[in-house]
C-alpha cells in the first residue's frame, strides 16, 4: 500500500497547492513534496526484495486486483518495485522536491498552478516506475506530458509555445508508434498471456510463445515490434536522430522544469528501454547489436559535438544529456551485469548531475539574466559559491573520480568492453570513450569564459550572491553525487540483483 | 440489500412498472407545465429547475437500481416485453436510459443559470423532459411502429429547444434547419418501415427477424433496411444525414446542444442497435442486405469528415459540433463490427460503454461553452486567449473534455477507445481500428487547440468575469469528475454493457 499511499498522496498535494493562494504556493508545495521524498526514502530503507521484477523475482511493496476485464484480457493495477524501479522512485521524490526550491526566484506567476502541475507531474512519474501492468504503466506515462506541456507552454521563454508543442507532437507520436508495436506483440501472444502485466508478458516473450499476427510470422513481428517499440522509446531518451525536441524544450523550459526533464523525464525513455526491449526481447536486442550500439555511439560523439558548438549554456547542458544518454544505451545493449547494471547507476548519476547543472545555470541567470556564454566573464568573483558547485558539477560530468558520473561511466566501459554479444563491442566502447574527451573540451571552455577571469558584465543588472534558497539545492545535488561516487552501493547492489536475472537465459 | 432481494420486489409488482424511468421523465415534464399553470406570472426559475433536476435523477436512480437488481436481464428471467411486445425492458435499454437521465440532470442544472434572463422557463424544461421521455421510450422500442412514435416524440421537441432563442437569427435558422431535415429524414424512415412491413407482414423486431429469411423480394427489404438506417443516420447525426448539426448545435443554446449531441445522439444507437441486431440478425438476413458493409462505410466516412471538418473550424462550438459527428462514426464501429455468429457482444458493449463515457465529456464541453456564453466571452479561438487565468477551475474541466475526447491516455474516453478498437480487431475488423485510432491521434490537433487558447496564450482583449454561476459550474465541474472517475470505474461499465449486449444476440 505504501505506493498507492505515495502516488496519492502526491495526487492530493497537487490539487491542494493548485488551489491554494498564488502568495502561498511556492512554500506549501515545497512543504508537501517532503512527504513523498520521506515514502520513498523509508521504501529504500525496507526494500528486502531480489531478483527482477519481471522476470519472476520478488516485487517488493506489490499491489495486484484486476481493474477490469475487457474481451479476454485483463486489466490491472499492479504495482511494485524491485532494484531497477526503486532508485528511480528515489531520485524523481528528491530531484522534484529540489526543483520546487529552486523555482522560488524564477516563478513569479500564476505560481499555485506551476507548483500543482510540478506535483501532478510527479505522481505521475512515480506511476510510470511503479506500475507493472501495461495500461496501468501507459496511462501514467501519457499523464506526465500533459502537466509538462503546459509547464512548457504558460511558464517557458520566449518562444514557448512552439516549443511545448513540439514536445508534444514528437512525444504524443512516440508514444502511438510504441502503442501499436506492443498491442501487436500482446495480439501475437495470442491466448499465452491473460492480462496486460508486464511480468506475465516479459516471461511469455522469452519463453518464445509469440504466434504470428497480422500477416507476419512470429520472427518479423517480434522484430518489426522491436523496432517500432525502441523508436517509440528513443524519442523519449532522446537518441541522435530523435532528439530535435529536447534543446528546443530545454532552452524554453524554466529552468526548474528543464531540471525535471533531463533529470527524470529522460530517464523515463531508458527505463523503459530497459524493461521493453532489453528484458523482454533480448534476441532480438542482440540480433540488432550493430545498429543499437551505433546509434548510441554517434548519440555520444554527435551530442558532444552539438554541445561543443552552443553558445547558451542551456543549450550546452541540453545536448551533453543525448550525449550521456548515448552511454546508456551502450550500457543496456552491452548485456552484461555491469554494462546493463552500469547503464540503470547512470540514470540516476546523470539525474543528479544534469538536474544540479541546469539549476546552477539557472541560479545564475536568475541574476545575470543571460545564459550566453559571450555575454559574461568573471561570475566567480561575484558569485563564489555557486561557480564553485558548478565547476564541481561539471567535473561530475566529466567522470571526476568519487563523483557518481565516474561510477556510472566506469562501470558502463567496463561492462561493454567484456561484452560477447559483438566482436565489435569493445571498438564501439573505444568509440565512445572520445565523447568524454569532447565533454571535458566544452564544460571547461565555456567555465573559463564565464566563471573566470576579470569580471565583466554589460548589463546593468546587480549581480551578487545567489540567496540561501538558490544554493542549497545545489548543494544538496553536489552532495547526493558525492556520496554516490563514494559509495555506488547504496544503489547499486540493488540494481545488480535485478539487472542479473535479465542476462540470462531466454535466448542469449 | 442483495440484488436478490431487489429483485423480488419488482417481480411482485405490475410489469408495466419496469417502464418506471420513462414513467418518471414524462411526469416530471407534465409537473414542470403544471408549476407553470398555477403560477403563470412568475414561475420561479429555481422551483422550475429543481423540479426538473429532481425528476431526472429520481429517474437516473430508478434506471441504476434497475440495472443494478437485475430488472430484464438474464438473473431474473431476461428481457420484459409489454403491450404486445412493443416496448421491452432489457439491459441494454436500462443502460441508454441511464445516459440519457444523467445528460439531461446536467442538461437542467446547467439551464437554471443559462435561462436566467429569457422567458418561457417552465417550457424549456419540459419539452426537454419530454424528449428525455421520447429518447427513454426509443429505448426500449422493439417494434418499428413504436420506434417511429418514439423517435418523433424525441425530436419535435428537440426542434422547439434549438429555435428556443427566438430573437436570435442563429438560432431559428438552426432550428428550420433542423425541423426540414427532421421532416425528410422522418418520411424517409417511414417509407423505410413501411417496405419492411410489405416484406415481412410484422412490425414487431422479433417477427420482422423470423420473416425475413424468405429470400423473394429480397430487393424492397434491402432498400427498406437501407431506408430505415438513413432515418436513423439522422438521429446520430451521421453522414450523410449530418448537414443539420453543425447548424444546429451552433444555433441552439448551448445546454440544448449539449444535450442533442449527448443524449440524443445516444438515443438514436439505441434503437439502431436493437433494430439492426434484432429485426435483421446476420444470420437470417438473404445475401443482398448485407447491412454490415454500410454501416462500415458510414463509420468510416462518418468519423473521417467529421475530424477534418472540425480541424478547419474557427468556432470552439462548430469544432465541437463537428467532433459531435467524429464520434459518431466511432461508435458505429458497434455495428461496423459486427459478424454473424462472431463475440458481437464484444464490440457493441463497448460502443455503448463509449456513448456512457462520451455522454460525459461531450455534454461537459459544451456546459462550458454554456458557461463560456453566459459570461459573454465569444465563440472562436482567440476569445477563449487566457481563460485559465480568470477561471482556472472551469479550465482545468475543459481541458480534461478535451484530453478525454481526443483519447489521451489519463482520461475516461482513452479506455473506451482503447476497448472499442480492442474489440474491433478482436472481430477480426482491425482496419476498422486503425481508421479509428488515426482519426483519433489527429482530434488531438484541434482539441488541443482549445487548451491552448486557455492556458497558453494571452488574452487578445479583456475581459471580466464577475459571476460564478452555481447551477453551470455544478454541471461542469459534474461532468468532469465523471470523465475522470470513468478511468478507474470503468471496469464495471465495460463489463455491464458487454453482458446485456451480449443478451440481445
Amino acid at each position: 500500500m505504501i505506493i498507492e499511499a505515495l502516488i496519492a498522496v502526491t495526487f492530493l498535494a497537487a490539487l491542494v497547492v493548485f488551489v491554494a493562494p498564488n502568495a502561498a504556493a511556492a512554500k506549501l508545495a515545497a512543504a508537501l513534496s517532503v512527504l513523498p521524498v520521506v515514502g520513498s526514502l523509508w521504501m529504500w530503507a525496507a526494500y528486502d526484495a531480489s531478483g527482477n521484477a519481471l522476470l519472476g523475482g520478488e516485487i517488493a511493496f506489490e499491489t495486484d486486483v484486476v481493474w477490469l476485464t475487457a474481451g479476454g484480457l485483463d486489466l490491472h493495477w499492479f504495482v511494485g518495485v524491485d532494484g531497477i524501479s526503486l532508485p528511480l522512485v528515489v531520485l524523481t521524490t528528491v530531484l522534484t522536491t529540489l526543483a520546487i526550491v529552486s523555482a522560488w526566484t524564477p516563478i513569479s506567476n500564476r505560481e499555485s498552478q506551476f507548483y500543482g502541475l510540478v506535483l501532478l507531474m510527479e505522481a505521475n512519474l512515480l506511476g510510470v516506475f511503479t506500475a507493472l501492468d501495461f495500461f496501468a504503466w501507459f496511462v501514467f506515462w501519457e499523464a506526465v506530458l500533459v502537466p509538462m506541456y503546459f509547464l512548457i507552454g504558460v511558464w517557458g521563454g520566449p518562444n514557448r509555445r512552439y516549443a511545448a508543442i513540439k514536445f508534444f507532437v514528437y512525444t504524443n507520436i512516440a508514444s502511438l508508434v510504441m502503442f501499436i508495436g506492443f498491442i501487436a506483440l500482446v495480439f501475437g501472444l495470442g491466448d499465452s498471456v491473460t492480462s496486460l502485466r508486464l511480468p506475465e508478458i516479459a516471461q511469455a516473450l522469452r519463453a518464445g510463445e509469440l504466434g504470428g499476427f497480422a500477416g507476419l510470422d512470429a520472427a518479423t513481428l517480434k522484430t518489426v515490434a522491436f523496432v517500432a517499440v525502441f523508436i517509440g522509446f528513443a524519442v523519449k531518451v532522446p537518441v541522435a536522430p530523435l532528439h530535435t525536441w529536447l534543446p528546443d524544450a530545454h532552452v524554453e523550459a524554466p529552468t526548474p522544469v528543464s531540471v525535471l526533464l533531463a533529470g527524470v523525464l529522460l530517464k523515463m525513455g531508458t527505463y523503459a528501454l530497459l524493461r521493453f526491449n532489453f528484458t523482454m526481447m533480448p534476441d532480438v536486442a542482440t540480433a540488432l547489436v550493430v545498429p543499437i550500439a551505433g546509434i548510441a555511439v554517434i548519440s555520444v560523439i554527435y551530442g558532444a559535438m552539438l554541445a561543443l558548438a552552443q553558445e547558451d549554456l542551456k543549450r550546452i547542458v541540453a545536448y551533453s544529456s543525448v550525449s550521456s544518454m548515448g552511454y546508456v544505451i551502450l550500457g543496456l545493449v552491452a548485456y552484461t551485469t555491469y554494462g546493463v547494471g552500469g547503464a540503470t547507476f547512470q540514470m540516476i548519476a546523470h539525474g543528479l548531475i544534469s538536474g544540479l547543472m541546469f539549476m546552477a545555470v539557472g541560479v545564475i541567470y536568475n541574476t545575470t539574466h543571460t545564459r550566453m556564454v559571450g555575454d559574461m566573464s568573471g561570475i566567480a568573483d561575484r558569485m563564489p559559491v555557486t561557480a564553485g558547485i558548478f565547476v564541481a558539477g561539471a567535473f561530475g560530468y566529466m567522470g571526476l573520480p568519487l563523483m557518481a558520473g565516474f561510477a556510472g561511466e566506469f562501470f558502463i566501459f567496463k561492462g561493454s568492453f567484456a561484452s560477447t554479444v559483438h566482436s565489435a563491442m569493445p571498438l564501439f566502447t573505444a568509440a565512445a570513450m572520445f565523447g568524454i574527451v569532447i565533454v571535458a573540451g566544452y564544460l571547461l571552455f565555456a567555465m573559463q569564459r564565464t566563471l573566470f577571469g576579470p569580471f565583466s558584465f554589460d548589463d546593468d543588472y546587480d549581480v551578487t550572491t545567489a540567496p540561501f534558497h538558490d544554493v542549497a539545492p545545489l548543494a544538496v545535488l553536489l552532495l547526493l553525487t558525492i556520496v554516490l561516487g563514494v559509495a555506488p552501493d547504496l544503489f547499486f547492489g540493488m540494481i545488480q540483483e535485478a539487472v542479473n536475472p535479465i542476462l540470462t537465459g531466454g535466448g542469449l | 440489500m442483495t440484488p436478490d432481494a431487489l429483485a423480488l420486489q419488482t417481480e411482485t409488482v405490475a410489469a408495466w412498472t419496469a417502464l418506471a424511468p420513462a414513467i418518471l421523465l414524462g411526469l416530471t415534464g407534465l409537473a414542470l407545465l403544471g408549476v407553470d399553470t398555477l403560477w403563470p406570472d412568475d414561475p420561479s426559475n429555481a422551483v422550475l429547475a429543481g423540479v426538473a433536476a429532481a425528476g431526472s435523477i429520481l429517474s437516473f436512480a430508478v434506471t441504476g437500481w434497475f440495472l443494478v437488481a437485475g430488472t430484464g436481464q438474464a438473473s431474473t428471467g431476461g428481457a420484459i416485453a409489454l403491450y404486445g411486445d412493443a416496448l421491452v425492458v432489457d439491459g441494454m435499454s436500462l443502460f441508454f436510459t441511464l445516459i440519457f437521465t444523467v445528460v439531461t440532470a446536467m442538461v437542467v442544472v446547467a439551464a437554471y443559470d443559462y435561462l436566467d434572463d429569457h422567458s418561457h422557463r417552465a417550457e424549456f424544461y419540459s419539452l426537454t423532459l419530454f424528449a428525455a421521455t421520447g429518447m427513454a421510450v426509443m429505448a426500449t422500442a422493439n417494434s418499428l411502429a413504436t420506434v417511429f412514435i418514439s423517435l418523433e416524440l424525441a425530436s419535435l421537441p428537440s426542434y422547439a429547444l434549438v429555435a428556443f432563442l427566438k430573437t436570435d437569427r442563429g438560432s431559428v435558422e438552426a432550428g428550420l434547419k433542423y425541423f426540414l431535415i427532421g421532416a425528410v429524414s422522418s418520411a424517409v424512415l417511414a417509407f423505410g418501415i413501411s417496405l419492411v412491413y410489405a416484406v415481412t407482414g410484422s412490425l414487431v423486431l422479433g417477427d420482422v427477424a423470423a420473416a425475413i429469411g424468405t429470400p423473394e423480394m429480397a430487393g424492397v427489404l434491402g432498400l427498406g433496411v437501407l431506408m430505415i438506417l438513413g432515418g436513423f443516420a439522422f438521429k446520430t447525426a451521421s453522414v450523410p444525414f449530418h448537414f443539420w448539426a453543425p447548424e444546429a448545435y451552433e444555433g441552439a443554446p448551448a445546454p440544448i446542444s449539449a444535450f442533442l449531441s449527448s443524449a440524443s445522439k445516444a438515443a438514436g444507437f439505441a434503437v439502431a442497435f436493437r433494430v439492426f441486431v434484432q429485426a435483421f440478425p446476420l444470420e437470417a438476413v438473404p445475401a443482398g442486405v448485407d447491412w454490415v458493409i454500410a454501416f462500415q462505410v458510414l463509420a468510416v466516412v462518418t468519423m473521417t469528415l467529421g475530424n477534418f471538418a472540425a480541424a478547419t473550424q474557427e468556432n470552439v462550438k462548430r469544432m465541437l459540433a463537428y467532433s459531435s459527428i467524429g464520434h459518431a462514426g466511432y461508435a458505429l464501429i458497434g455495428l461496423a463490427a459486427l459478424t454473424a455468429g462472431g463475440p458481437n457482444g464484444d464490440v457493441l458493449g463497448a460502443s455503448m460503454a463509449h456513448l456512457l463515457v462520451y455522454g460525459f465529456m461531450n455534454t461537459g464541453a459544451f456546459l462550458f461553452i454554456a458557461l463560456v456564453e453566459h459570461w459573454g466571452v465569444g465563440r472562436t479561438f482567440e476569445d477563449y486567449n487566457g481563460l485559465a487565468s480568470t477561471a482556472p477551475i472551469a479550465a482545468v474541466a475543459m481541458t480534461v473534455f478535451m484530453f478525454s475526447l481526443a483519447g489521451l491516455p489519463p482520461f475516461g474516453g482513452f479506455l473506451s477507445k482503447y476497448v472499442l478498437f480492442y474489440s474491433a480487431i478482436e472481430a477480426g475488423f482491425w482496419w476498422l481500428a486503425a481508421v479509428g485510432a488515426v482519426n483519433s491521434a489527429l482530434s488531438l490537433f484541434y482539441y488541443s487547440r482549445v487548451v491552448k487558447a486557455m492556458w497558453i496564450e494571452t488574452p487578445v482583449a479583456d475581459f471580466e468575469i464577475e459571476s460564478r454561476p452555481v447551477g453551470l459550474y455544478t454541471a461542469v465541474l459534474f461532468a468532469g469528475v465523471g470523465t475522470l472517475l470513468l478511468l478507474p470505474g470503468f471496469g464495471p461499465v465495460i463489463e455491464t454493457a458487454q453482458t446485456v449486449a451480449a443478451t440481445l444476440f
